[in-house]
């Protein structure tokens, strides 16, 4: 190896290195402020003085004013929910995109495009109201109903990896006598494992994330929260000074398992990325 | 009329029998004439249905459309129990809001009744051409292949009506009234205005329309900045990461990764506070000994924009950086030999085809990022709250996007009737964006090139 080579890999390796502590700096907080023992939003230094389990404990045993294992019980079970309904939506009609043609194809495809510019918030007082009417209101079924009733307009990336799988297959298959459902079932969808992933992981992290949506539905209902509403609450003014540490605590907890399914996911998601944008 | 041409409405008019014509009262009588049971069924049921939910509910409301309801909520003295009651008024909400459904309902049934005299008319057709007329079994298997888009679609549609469309064509219908604070039902009633909502943002009310413009001319500026540095610098990183010198490029990848696993709501809470006067970030400048008071981050408005900017990039450059390494994967790999067989330098190499390869490429997912930056509402909202606030605008700060006005507006003035027309004039840009975007693009063009 010259050492002109040798020099740009070091300073290649450094310059990553830099910018990895860049990005994982505030990570590295959040963990070290969930073990740390003093109270508090601010401290007027950056290590901590002592360290403690007690916060992750407190989430667990102090349920009066925050329910987080309710909570975390409430998110898990909408976000299964919404993870099979949204990803069963978001094939059905990635899957008519790409392989059926029919005289309002084109015009629906221009719809759904333009709906989804829509800013969701906006809609979301008439969703509410309409959900009082037939109350629903401050229910878990509400927030089902309403991360996974936009899956129509999602269909972009999986129609796109639809629209890569030959469609020699299809016509073989129709040769041999299936119908268009078999087709999709035994077919496409076997083909289709990285977007099928994709598309559900997606799904089921959307609830674990999302405060908006759950504020206007839930209002103060305290017991129907998700964590991630649950948490938005302990860090509001009157209960920073106390709760701070524990937000981190929590935070730590819902961010593990999204980590983990982002590691594995980030290969699926470099391919469906591209597979949406290159292959149309 | 498109109608006069149809061969099926031929036949129904030159129809004799009293059942086919019957249809056009009793829905579902041209099938059961050719004994087609099942379907015709449906098609009565269809209508009872409509007609019970029209004249039991729907009319009640759609009745006060007009107005948007007459009588206010009143309070009256009962002497008996020595207190003020409530007497219930008309609630212009709710008035509105089931009008809009029952507009769609029977827009629904006026679409199911044309379907129903078009069966009626294509029975004919084939029973004069004496071909086989379908039983509801077979009509039921049709559904499983030739119409299978049919059943595809039904439940996303209904889905997509349901919590998208009619929410959307209310609030649209609500930027046409002067549903503010001091409207709110059930205590006060609030009725049509027509364009005055337009009019006060575009031209009529100077703090308004300070505002508006103000607001958009950030919220593209906004959107720009955001856009291009991620393009640029996630591009550089994926560059950097995929460069053949670099080791264990799926551990640098997995590094940056993991900020993006945290949800925002947290990463972008924690910064929010490591920026503030006795934050983090201020206490670690002092102890360096590099500034001696803190800096306003989040309170100075210029320091405030550039620090969104910022941040945004560390939001940002990860999923940028994603999306450019699979697309470097996916180069050929035969461009480059070919390049280098001819002579072409590194640089050369890097100009003439890695660039134009991925520009070309990434751009709907720019187009699409673009317009999600327009509506950027966590980066913004959850780091600066819109602060700081702007004693010369109408209730928002100097960070504000179009998105989180809106959002204030809704949310903590319930000035919805503004808040509406905003969310319109947002819709109007970005889908038109969009649109043109995307049906320009060749990806779109060529949907079938690889199947």
């Amino acid at each position: 190896m010259s050492r002109k080579k040798k020099l740009t890999v070091i300073a290649l390796h450094a310059l990553l290195t830099v910018l990895a502590i860049l990005w994982l700096v505030p990570v590295f907080w959040l963990v070290l402020s969930s073990f740390r023992a003093e109270k508090g939003a601010y401290t007027s230094y950056l290590w901590p003085k002592g360290f403690t389990l007690a916060n992750y404990q407190r989430l667990f045993t102090d349920t009066t004013l925050f329910n987080f294992p309710r909570w975390f019980l409430n998110t898990l079970f909408v976000a299964c929910c919404c993870c099979v309904i949204t990803t069963i939506l978001t094939l059905m009609v990635a899957y008519v995109y790409s392989r059926l043609r029919f005289p309002s194809r084109k015009a629906l495809m221009n719809v759904s495009l333009v709906l989804g510019m829509f800013p969701g918030f906006m809609s979301m007082i008439a969703i509410y109201h309409f959900l009082k009417a037939i109350g629903l209101d401050q229910t878990l079924l509400a927030l089902i109903l309403v991360y996974s009733g936009g899956a129509a307009l999602n269909y972009y990336i999986a129609k796109g990896f639809f629209d890569t799988i030959p469609k020699a297959l299809d016509e073989a298959a129709t040769l041999d006598g299936a119908t268009k459902h078999i087709i999709f079932w035994k077919i496409i969808l076997p083909n289709s494992k990285p977007i099928v992933a994709n598309t559900a992981i997606n799904a089921f992290i959307a609830p674990w994330v999302d405060f908006i949506f759950v504020s206007v539905i839930m209002k103060d209902n305290y017991n129907n929260y998700t964590v991630a509403k649950g948490l938005y609450t302990m860090v509001d003014k009157a209960n920073i000074f106390e709760y701070y540490t524990a937000f981190c605590a929590g935070a730590v907890l819902i961010s593990i398992p999204i980590v983990l399914l982002f590691i594995r996911l980030q290969e699926f998601y470099v391919g469906g990325v591209t597979a949406g944008a290159s292959k149309g | 009329m498109i109608f006069k041409r149809q061969p099926w409405l031929q036949a129904f008019r030159n129809s004799k029998h009293p059942l086919t014509w019957l249809s056009v009262l009793v829905m579902g009588s041209g099938c059961v004439r050719f004994r087609q049971f099942g379907k015709g069924f449906l098609y009565l049921l269809s209508e009872l249905a409509f007609f019970r939910f029209f004249f039991g509910f729907g009319w009640k409301y759609l009745s006060h459309f007009g107005t948007l309801g007459e009588n206010t909520q009143l309070k009256v003295w009962n002497e008996e129990l020595q207190i003020y009651q409530r007497v219930p008024g008309d609630n212009s909400m709710l008035i509105l809001l089931f009008s809009v459904l029952t507009i769609a309902a029977t827009i629904l049934f006026v679409y199911l009744w044309v379907l129903n005299l078009k069966s009626a008319g294509e029975l004919c057709l084939l029973d004069a051409q004496s071909k086989h007329i379908p039983s509801f079994r077979e009509d039921l298997k049709s559904l499983l292949d030739s119409r299978f888009h049919t059943t595809l679609l039904a439940a996303p549609m209904i889905s997509l009506v349901a919590f998208t469309v009619l929410p959307i064509v209310f609030m649209v219908l609500i930027a046409f009234t002067n549903f503010d604070s001091a409207h709110q039902p059930p205590g006060e009633l609030f009725t049509w205005t027509g364009l005055t909502n337009v009019t006060d943002i575009f031209l009529g009310n100077q703090t308004k329309t300070h505002t508006f413009f103000g607001i958009f001319g950030w919220t593209i500026v906004w959107a720009i900045l955001a856009t291009f540095t991620n393009y640029i610098l996630g591009m550089g990183l994926a560059i950097l990461i995929n460069h053949k010198l670099v080791r264990m490029k799926k551990m640098w990848r997995t590094l940056f990764v993991i900020s993006i696993a945290i949800p925002q709501f947290v990463s972008l809470l924690l910064i929010s506070r490591a920026l503030e006067p006795m934050g983090a970030v201020n206490i670690a400048l002092m102890k360096l000994g590099l500034i001696s008071a803190p800096l306003p981050f989040l309170t100075d408005k210029t320091l405030a924009r550039i620090c969104v900017v910022v941040i945004n990039m560390w939001i940002g450059i990860p999923y940028t950086m994603l999306t450019f390494s699979g697309v470097l994967m996916n180069i050929p790999a035969d461009l480059y030999e070919s390049a280098e067989l001819d002579g072409a330098g590194p640089f050369r190499r890097f100009t003439s085809i890695t660039l134009p390869y991925m520009i070309f490429v990434t751009a709907p997912a720019t187009i699409t990022t673009f317009v999600g930056n327009i509506n950027n509402f966590n980066v913004i909202y959850l780091l600066t709250g819109g602060g700081p606030f702007a004693l010369d605008y109408y209730q928002a700060g100097k960070t504000d996007l179009l998105v989180t006005w809106l959002y204030k507006l809704t949310v903590d003035q319930h000035d919805y009737a503004l808040a509406s027309t905003i969310g319109i004039f947002i819709f109007m840009i970005v889908s038109t964006l969009s649109i043109t975007v995307y049906n320009r693009t060749s990806a779109v063009k060529k949907e079938d090139m690889f199947q």
